[in-house]
């Protein structure tokens, strides 16, 4: 029996998630639409009677003060729109409610949750299907019905197992490579002849789990097999320019090397890089992005990616505590027409609502603060859109490396195994088409931030106590990638029909590669196991030996019920893999931009600069994060007088009772990508660096991180720029002396729409700094202190405005100019800008990047409540550039390495000490007015404008998200 | 100096119990963080304690809705020794999530956790605007007899929540309330004034941001005084002299009136 309740807000009180709706709605264009309502539905099953039923209702499910409720279900209406979610899919609701029916001394079955909708005035079918597709239900994960539903229960059919081979011996060329697509192995034909020429040896079959892992193992995502591979550079004549060999290790691995900090404990060969914090602890730092997932279920893909990364330092040296997240985003343009949008590709303002909602709803779940983050819009991520997701942990120093123990027993901790995001891995590293959205939709995964939750309050009580010799996390490739890395050097055997399940049916390949979230594999010494199950037990989370470390001959060998089902060599799976040698080509073809038009005032141009979407307040979306939490929030992601400006980076103290922090930052320009990928990648780690430095960063403790979003880089260009952006990184690094501690890749970003085109996303490098600084009381922020008070711009200011935003404004096509980057001027500036916070000579620092100095006064001003007078005659011009007299590259210049600094009277003498071998021009003052005034040559008023137009510009654009 | 204990509830999904704990300790409590399972397990584990702390999370995941699940426990599980706690003459508090905890097990506004009147006469329900938001607000403490507040004064603190409108069943649920002295923090501006959001950030009721019961000595809130003990916690401090970190004067008042 299986009793419907439906809740609805009782008579007279409001409905906040309608009212979002309705605004949703009518957004769409359906004005006939005059009102909406909504109900939450609980189905429970088992052996309630109607008095136990209204029981739960009464006192379990409704908000009595606020909510009434119906039993047996609601009456038919016109306009109805129920959304259940799919049989199997994770519904977190729904297992918390069946344990409280328990605690409530009530026998229950299965309790199912779905949503409904009732809406007023004209409505046809039609209608209601693009509202429920557009704005309410998600067809991968979620059933649509126009009239009550009451789900029937399902029960899950029992697995009956059959060893299944995937013939591969006798497979010719065309053969393999259509097992390849057709198993969505994504593995080209040279990597499927050596999986032929393995088996060949052992003069056998491989069965399904085996090509399944060997695939997973071997997937782009897994080995980035892109990166470590030999690169061969053409030039557009076709000539041999280059030879690379390895190209990570030539670049980015080099330069840490190279570099060689003491501080640096573990790098590139954990789950996160770690560095030294203090005396006892050290902090590491992992940023992943969740692309592909994202893409087809923005909620879940983006709530499954932080959750995702937050395990990263959790499975790092014996397990980090998370102290910090960072999110940072590429969409399409919010505001494009919805018939411009490509079929299968979901609406960019539903995937940044659906990405933002994700990212809250887990990261603030589990008590992360999120600190630091930027979103940039570009149409070419409307296929493909990023989401970048770091975590921030702190470990022991003691506790920063691990090894399993031969004979530990494998103990899988956290969630149960479903099907969900079965072939991720894989998936992730192909490229997108129209059709994906059906045929991967068993790829999403939904996460349960309270199971992670629970598992990580666990684990370190675990850890402490010195119960387990090493973690990793299930990622992508779920048990198979844990245990494959866990057991590379021992061997291992794994049971899996131990492993526990949340509902019957799966087979051996399945739970082997299931990605399902929320779970954690541990190598526990036998004389610990009970101890560490009881721990467990103890907090409500799963804990299972599945297995063991070690095999006399170093195989893996998986079990189903006794029967072998699968045995590898690790040595084969972990170097078996072809080192690949892939094409570049170098083909830059230059051109200049065009100068813009003079004008007698540039207000509507910086007004316009302001409210464009890179540039505008993301106060929306950062106001939903909870970014205090754990109690260590130093500098924050808004700042000022009315705590609304815009921070450069985020400081937080990890550790409560001290005042030693970790400044967080981050820097990419998408823009600059497509025409300079060398340069744009300088570019990510100067902003980086200077966002970090202006709020007081130690640039001597600053390490980086890098993730590259790319397009396909079996096309020459797309891994040419892909080389030119990994040499950048080495020379930035070596320069400034900041060294990669860890990194990531997602290439093959492209987008196949259905009339064939392909829409590649622009090279786009992410980096995110990380700085550990001995006294947070030292820093700074941007805005504006007090009127009198000096303001000085540190750095060159170039001519070159190759994607610029302010060519964007102009509606002038880019040339390829990009400002260079000045890695020895720049290093200089920046050292200049960390002794005098360090001297306590600087009161606000704000570092100049997308509508160069402009946008970063009008944000200094409007930040702190003040007005100013800048002369840009004293502005340092950059020697030898073309166009440096023009006010419209004063004013709206990108050139990197820049800063704008308030310096009081007081303070002036040691500032220009200090600042003595770095290019300083004092541009003029703060004041009382509330008017921003820049003047160009001659006097001119080029920009004559009050903070408050300013600060609504610039607020504006996202003001009814 | 005497040893008084503190006992910070946890459960699934607790997220602030580590900084309660640690700003319990700095205003001189010795504490302990026990999950509920110990404690439904073995209810005395709440004897040696004065002071009782639900702290701030999404416990449960605040799945069904904010902080039911375990208020639900509290209800089945813990009800006799709560009351207990309650009665005799110990302190408890309820910052956010655990607030929520606390109006929908009884323990607030009449400090009893029953069936007959948990989740009756108050809630907090979805903020107007909509969605979570973090922010800093002022408070008006405007209580006398409720322990851990300075009756008269202005305070920072930040909030951070989805649900936490503060709704009274009906009228005469308010006005008793405001006459016995219950209504112990409100949302006001800077200089102590009323005003609409954000001033009152989630469209509470009478600008209700915190309640005690008739003794003064339970108390919860929506704000997180935990996340106000230094002055580097304040948005502020890097333009302007920041005086008293707020939110340590709850834990301060709180350890004064046990020390006697």
């Amino acid at each position: 029996m299986i009793h419907r309740i439906d809740i609805r807000p009782r008579d007279g009180f409001e409905d906040p998630h309608a009212a979002s709706v309705l605004h949703h709605v009518r957004e769409l264009g359906f004005n006939s639409v005059t009102g909406v309502k909504s109900a939450r539905l609980f189905f429970l099953g088992g052996d309630l009677n109607e008095t136990d039923a209204r029981r739960v209702a009464q006192e379990l499910l409704i908000d009595p003060v606020v909510e009434q409720y119906e039993l047996a279900g609601a009456a038919q209406a016109q306009g109805v729109i129920e959304v259940h979610l799919k049989p199997g899919v994770m519904d977190p609701v729904a297992s918390s409610t069946e344990q409280a029916i328990r605690d409530m001394g009530l026998a229950i079955s299965s309790v199912r949750t779905a949503r409904r909708y009732e809406f007023a005035g004209e409505i046809d079918d039609e209608a209601r299907g693009v509202i429920a597709r557009r704005l309410l239900a998600n067809g991968v994960i979620e059933d649509v019905h126009f009239e009550s539903f009451t789900p029937p229960e399902v029960h899950g059919k029992a697995y009956e197992m059959q060893i299944v081979e995937a013939p591969i011996l006798g497979l010719d060329d065309a053969g393999l490579e259509a097992l390849s697509r057709d198993g969505h192995l994504f593995l080209n034909l040279v990597e499927m002849k050596a999986i032929q020429e393995y088996f060949r040896r052992l003069g056998r079959e491989p069965k399904d789990v085996e090509l399944e892992m060997i695939a997973q193992t071997w997937s782009e995502h897994c080995v980035h097999k892109t990166f470590r591979s030999d690169v061969q550079v053409r030039n557009s004549c076709g000539e041999i320019v280059e030879e690379i060999h390895n190209l990570i290790k030539s670049t980015i691995f080099a330069a840490t090397t190279e570099l060689n900090k003491p501080w640096c404990i573990s790098v590139f060969q954990d789950n996160a890089g770690v560095i030294e914090f203090d005396d006892k602890h050290a902090v590491c730092f992992k940023v992943e992005t969740h692309n592909h997932p994202s893409a087809i279920e923005p909620y879940g893909g983006a709530s499954t990616g932080i959750g995702g990364v937050i395990r990263d330092p959790m499975g790092t040296g014996m397990g980090a505590s998370p102290v910090a997240n960072t999110d940072i985003f590429c969409f399409g343009p919010p505001d494009m027409p919805a018939d411009d949008v490509p079929k299968g590709v979901l609406h960019p303002r539903r995937v940044m609502r659906g990405v933002v909602s994700g990212v809250r709803d887990y990261g603030n779940r589990m008590g992360i603060p999120t600190v630091n983050g930027a979103v940039y819009f570009d149409e070419k991520y409307l296929g493909n859109p990023l989401v970048f997701c770091g975590t921030v942990g702190l470990l022991p120093r003691d506790m920063c490396f691990k090894a399993p123990r031969e004979g530990d027993a494998v103990v899988v901790i956290g969630g149960r195994t479903g099907r969900d995001g079965i072939h991720g891995a894989t998936f992730s590293s192909g490229e997108l088409t129209h059709s994906h959205e059906t045929q991967f939709s068993h790829a999403v995964q939904i996460g349960n931030a309270i199971t992670e939750k629970k598992m990580l309050d666990t684990l370190i009580q675990a850890r402490d106590q010195g119960l387990y010799t090493a973690i990793t996390d299930c990622g992508a490739g779920g048990l198979s990638s844990a245990i494959g890395e866990m057991g590379e050097q021992l061997g291992a055997e794994v049971h899996l029909d131990r492993v526990p399940l949340k509902y019957a049916g799966l087979s051996y390949a399945e739970i082997w590669i299931s990605e399902a979230q929320e779970r954690m594999v541990v190598s526990v010494p036998r004389e610990n196991v009970d101890k560490l199950l009881a721990l467990f037990a103890s907090e409500g989370v799963e804990a299972t030996v599945i297995g063991a470390f070690g095999t006399p001959d170093r195989k893996l060998r998986l079990f189903y019920a006794d029967k072998l089902v699968g045995e590898l060599d690790m040595s084969f799976l972990h170097e078996g893999l072809p080192r690949p040698t892939k094409d570049a080509l170098y083909d830059k073809t230059e051109s200049p931009s065009p100068a813009g038009p003079h004008r007698n005032s540039y207000n509507e141009t910086l007004l316009e600069i302001l409210s464009m979407p890179n540039v505008a307040s993301k106060e929306w979306i950062i106001r939903q994060y909870d970014h205090e939490v754990q109690g260590g929030s130093a500098i924050k992601p808004l700042v000022g007088a009315a705590c609304d400006g815009p921070g450069d980076a985020a400081v937080i103290r990890p550790v409560l009772d001290s005042r030693r922090g970790v400044v967080i930052s981050c820097g990419m320009n998408p823009r600059f990508g497509e025409l300079d990928p060398y340069q744009s990648a300088l570019h990510a780690v100067d902003e980086a660096l200077r966002n970090a430095v202006s709020v007081g960063a130690n640039l001597e403790r600053t390490a980086v991180l890098d993730n590259f979003c790319w397009g396909n880089c079996n096309k020459p260009d797309r891994m040419g720029a892909l080389v030119q952006a990994a040499k950048a990184c080495y020379d930035a690094a070596i320069a400034y002396g900041v060294p990669f501690v860890s990194g990531k890749d997602s290439l093959n970003n492209e987008f196949q729409t259905d009339d064939g085109r392909t829409i590649s996303i622009p090279p786009t490098l992410l980096i995110s700094a990380i700085s550990v600084i001995d006294d947070v009381a030292k820093c700074v922020t941007a805005d504006a202190k007090s009127p009198g008070d000096y303001l000085f711009v540190v750095g060159r200011t170039g001519g070159e405005m190759g994607g610029s935003h302010y060519l964007l404004a102009e509606g002038l096509k880019t040339g390829t100019d990009v400002p260079p980057v000045d890695l020895e001027t720049n290093l200089k500036t920046m050292r200049t800008i960390q002794r005098a916070i360090e001297a306590g000579a600087i009161r606000a620092c704000h570092d100049l990047s997308e509508g160069g100095l402009a946008v970063a006064l009008a944000e200094m001003a409007f930040s702190g409540g003040l007005g100013a007078e800048i002369n840009l005659e004293a502005l340092p011009i950059a020697p030898g550039r073309s166009c440096v007299s023009g006010e419209q590259c004063m004013l709206f210049s990108e050139s990197p390495g820049r800063f704008l600094v308030e310096v009081s009277p007081d303070q002036y003498d040691v500032f220009m000490r200090i600042a003595k071998d770095t290019p300083v021009g004092e541009l003029g003052k703060f004041n009382d007015t509330g008017r921003i005034v820049a003047l160009g040559f001659g006097a001119k008023r080029l920009i004559d404008l009050s903070i408050s137009e300013a600060k609504a510009a610039w607020q504006r654009t996202f003001s009814d998200y | 100096m005497a040893t008084i204990k503190a006992l910070v509830l946890r459960a699934a999904g607790t997220n602030c119990d580590r900084e309660t704990a640690f700003a319990l300790q700095q205003a001189g409590f010795t504490t302990s963080r026990e999950h509920v399972f110990r404690l439904m397990e073995d209810p005395s584990k709440l004897d040696d304690a004065q002071f009782l702390v639900i702290p701030g999370g999404f416990s449960y995941g605040d799945d069904i809705a904010s902080g039911k699940i375990l208020a639900n426990q509290m209800l089945h599980r813990l009800s006799e020794p709560l009351n207990r706690f309650v009665q005799a003459g110990k302190l408890v508090l309820g910052i956010c999530n655990g607030f929520q905890v606390m109006l929908k097990s009884g323990l607030l506004p009449w400090g009893n956790v029953s069936p007959d009147q948990a989740h009756l006469d108050a809630t907090l329900a979805w903020n107007d605007v909509g969605r979570f938001q973090d922010r800093w607000i002022h408070l008006r403490a405007d209580s006398d007899k409720c322990v851990f507040v300075p009756k008269g004064e202005v305070l920072a603190l930040p909030i951070a929540h989805g649900e936490g409108k503060f709704i009274a069943r009906d009228a005469s649920v308010l006005e008793r309330l405001r006459t016995d002295d219950q209504v112990a923090l409100r949302y006001v501006d800077e200089n102590g004034a009323p005003g609409p959001y954000p001033i009152n950030p989630n469209g509470s009721n009478d600008d209700i941001a915190g309640i005690c019961d008739a003794t003064g000595r339970v108390m919860g809130l929506m704000p997180h005084p935990e996340r106000f003990i230094d002055i580097t916690q304040h948005p502020q401090w890097t333009r302007r002299q920041i005086k008293r970190a707020d939110g340590a004067v709850f834990f301060q008042r709180a350890w004064d009136y046990l020390n006697g």
